[in-house]
């Protein structure tokens, strides 16, 4: 340890000042900009201006932005919270069951399954013909339609984590299990579901970013304003509001926390779950 | 699958089971992948087909009328289509591009020795997991022509900013430009894994034999990060292609239809009612994204050994 920190090489501070500075002009005063208008008055927030509020109205602001269009932030905070909650739990179970059978059972089916899987990553999404199947099953304009249709979309993603993690679980373990006498069910759900929490973890955690974020999917699939989710509610109150930017970034400021407290809790297994494919490839 | 096949597939695996081969259903059941291969091809594989035969009709849900490849004909023939052609094609060439240097640039940096790496690496992701359509609205704000955070500090240095996103000409590439302030955060990090990879080894002979920064940089660390380049350009060119969030967000398109890409102007033909138009978009959309991306995968992973 010693040596190590004798023989590397010396701090670049100067390098590191044009970092931190850069930084904070390109990514920190965004955000910036959004807190500080989010705490404007509404002449004030008008200017577009970046500077300290003239008077700091914080309460008044998130009073307004909840209470705007009877409480719909807070319907679409629920609605959001469901779809969610549902599809990423489904996601998890679903695409674990599959990644387990995918990756310990060899056949002729494999290679196919493989594609099927690389052609969800890969593939944009058919919108109109999915509307027309969710209406022939009758889920169009319900939640449960939107919660499948984020399940079908998000699996490919997941199944593949799952697979590169099933690897590293030694097939001696199904055996014993098999030996006690451990059908199919109770070997995956028993055994070897409970091994996968960590990656289970990355999953959830990334998939209930990009679900909790998505825009596209609520908007064909789940259209109304009864129906709407957060990244919605934005959008809603931009063209109700004009120009009323302090509310628009205040509510833009409530729909980054969920995201931020991700980020502030789980940045490593987030990491590892975005960088999964950069060093295999 | 015969019972016969699965007892040899069984036997050869596990001595035990093939002394007692009382069992003889595999542990791995096909059921596993029924209720995954249900949703999945219901509303994912179904459609995806479904499209093909739809592109080629005018539709209403209800019902529809063959008109063969009319649908595609007027998508090559409006300018207004061409237009989101072209721009789409634009759009994931310019932000994949730039996400390529700048990760890579961005990843040498926060893995070199510089204070506060931990702050600068949170800093430069974090966009990654911000709502798009906030990111889109704040970036319009800051856009602004005259009135903007841009433009104003652009003009307190002397510079005559250009009218962002209400410029034909520039509004596209000023949309590709914030793409890249919200993405190149994963870039970045997926390159940093890709170089921390690299065994120590090398950068010890490298520092041996006495080579500067740049050689390490082109000799070691450009073809030692290939897997993560190679990441990077498929993840980017295909959310490059498919990109609509942030483009409605910010332009809706325009002005006109100056900044339109192809999953632009296929919610504007369904929101028109011309679902058959819509669709149409849609199979172009796949086919633009398969004919670009499954070549290049196989170009770029020829010279892997492994997979």
């Amino acid at each position: 340890m010693t040596t190590a920190t004798v023989r590397r090489p010396r701090k670049n501070h100067l390098l590191s000042l044009v970092a931190i500075t850069m930084s904070a002009v390109v990514f920190l005063v965004p955000f910036a900009f959004i807190v500080l208008t989010a705490l404007k008055d509404r002449q004030d927030a008008s200017r577009l201006e970046f500077s300290w509020p003239r008077n700091v109205q914080f309460v008044q602001n998130l009073v307004d932005v909840v209470q705007a269009r009877d409480y719909m932030l807070i319907i679409a905070f629920i609605n959001s919270t469901i779809l969610t909650v549902c599809s990423v739990t489904l996601m998890v179970i679903l695409a674990a069951m599959v990644a387990f059978v995918l990756q310990r059972r060899r056949s002729r089916w494999t290679p196919l399954i493989n594609f099927l899987v690389l052609s969800g990553l890969i593939v944009p999404p058919a919108v109109v013909p999915t509307i027309w199947v969710l209406q022939g099953i009758g889920l169009f304009r319900t939640m449960t339609g939107l919660i499948f249709v984020e399940v079908a979309f998000g699996l490919a993603f997941s199944i593949l984590l799952f697979r590169a993690f099933i690897a590293t679980i030694p097939r001696e373990l199904d055996e014993a299990a098999i030996i006690d006498g451990a059908g199919p069910v109770r070997l995956f759900f028993r055994v070897i579901f409970p091994l996968l929490r960590s990656v289970a973890i990355t999953v959830i955690v990334v998939q209930s970013v990009a679900v909790f974020n998505d825009f596209t999917n609520p908007l064909y699939f789940l259209p109304g304003s009864d129906n709407a989710t957060v990244q919605l509610t934005l959008y809603n109150f931009q063209s109700q509001y004009g120009t009323q930017y302090n509310l628009l970034f205040m509510n833009i400021l409530l729909i980054t926390i969920p995201p931020l407290i991700m980020f502030l809790f789980f940045n490593r297994r987030i990491v590892a779950g975005m960088t999964a494919g950069a060093v295999k490839g | 699958m015969t019972a016969l096949d699965v007892r040899q597939e069984h036997g050869g695996r596990t001595s035990v089971a093939a002394a007692r081969p009382r069992r003889v259903r595999s542990p791995y059941s096909y059921w596993f992948y029924l209720p995954a291969a249900v949703v999945y091809g219901a509303l994912f594989l179904a459609p995806t087909f479904a499209s093909f035969y739809f592109s080629l009709t005018r539709w209403t849900i209800f019902e529809h009328e063959f008109i063969g490849l009319d649908n595609f004909v007027q998508f090559f023939q409006e300018p207004a289509l061409i237009k989101g052609f072209v721009n789409t094609l634009i759009y994931a060439v310019v932000t994949s591009g730039l996400k390529i240097v700048l990760g890579l640039l961005l990843a040498v940096l926060l893995t070199s020795q510089i204070v506060a790496r931990g702050y600068l690496r949170s800093v430069v992701f974090f966009p990654v997991l911000v709502s798009t359509i906030g990111v889109g609205l704040t970036f319009t704000v800051l856009m602004h022509p005259d009135e903007g955070l841009i433009n104003k500090s652009l003009a307190l240095v002397g510079i005559d900013g250009p009218a962002w996103l209400t410029d034909p000409s520039y509004a596209l590439l000023s949309v590709a430009l914030v793409d890249v302030w919200k993405g190149v955060g994963l870039a970045t990090l997926i390159y940093i894994a890709g170089i921390v990879s690299i065994p120590g080894e090398y950068f010890e002979a490298a520092r041996v034999d006495g080579a500067g920064r740049l050689a390490v940089f082109r000799a070691i660390v450009l073809p030692l990060a290939r897997p993560a380049t190679v990441t990077v350009i498929i993840l980017s060119l295909i959310g490059g292609l498919r990109s609509f969030d942030l483009v409605w967000a910010m332009t809706r398109g325009g002005p006109g239809f100056t900044s339109d890409v192809i999953a632009s102007v296929i919610y504007k033909q369904y929101q028109a009612g011309f679902y058959g138009l819509s669709t149409a978009g849609n199979v172009v959309l796949f086919l633009v994204v398969t004919a670009i991306v499954i070549p290049l995968y196989g170009f770029l992973n020829r010279k892997e050994v492994d997979q």
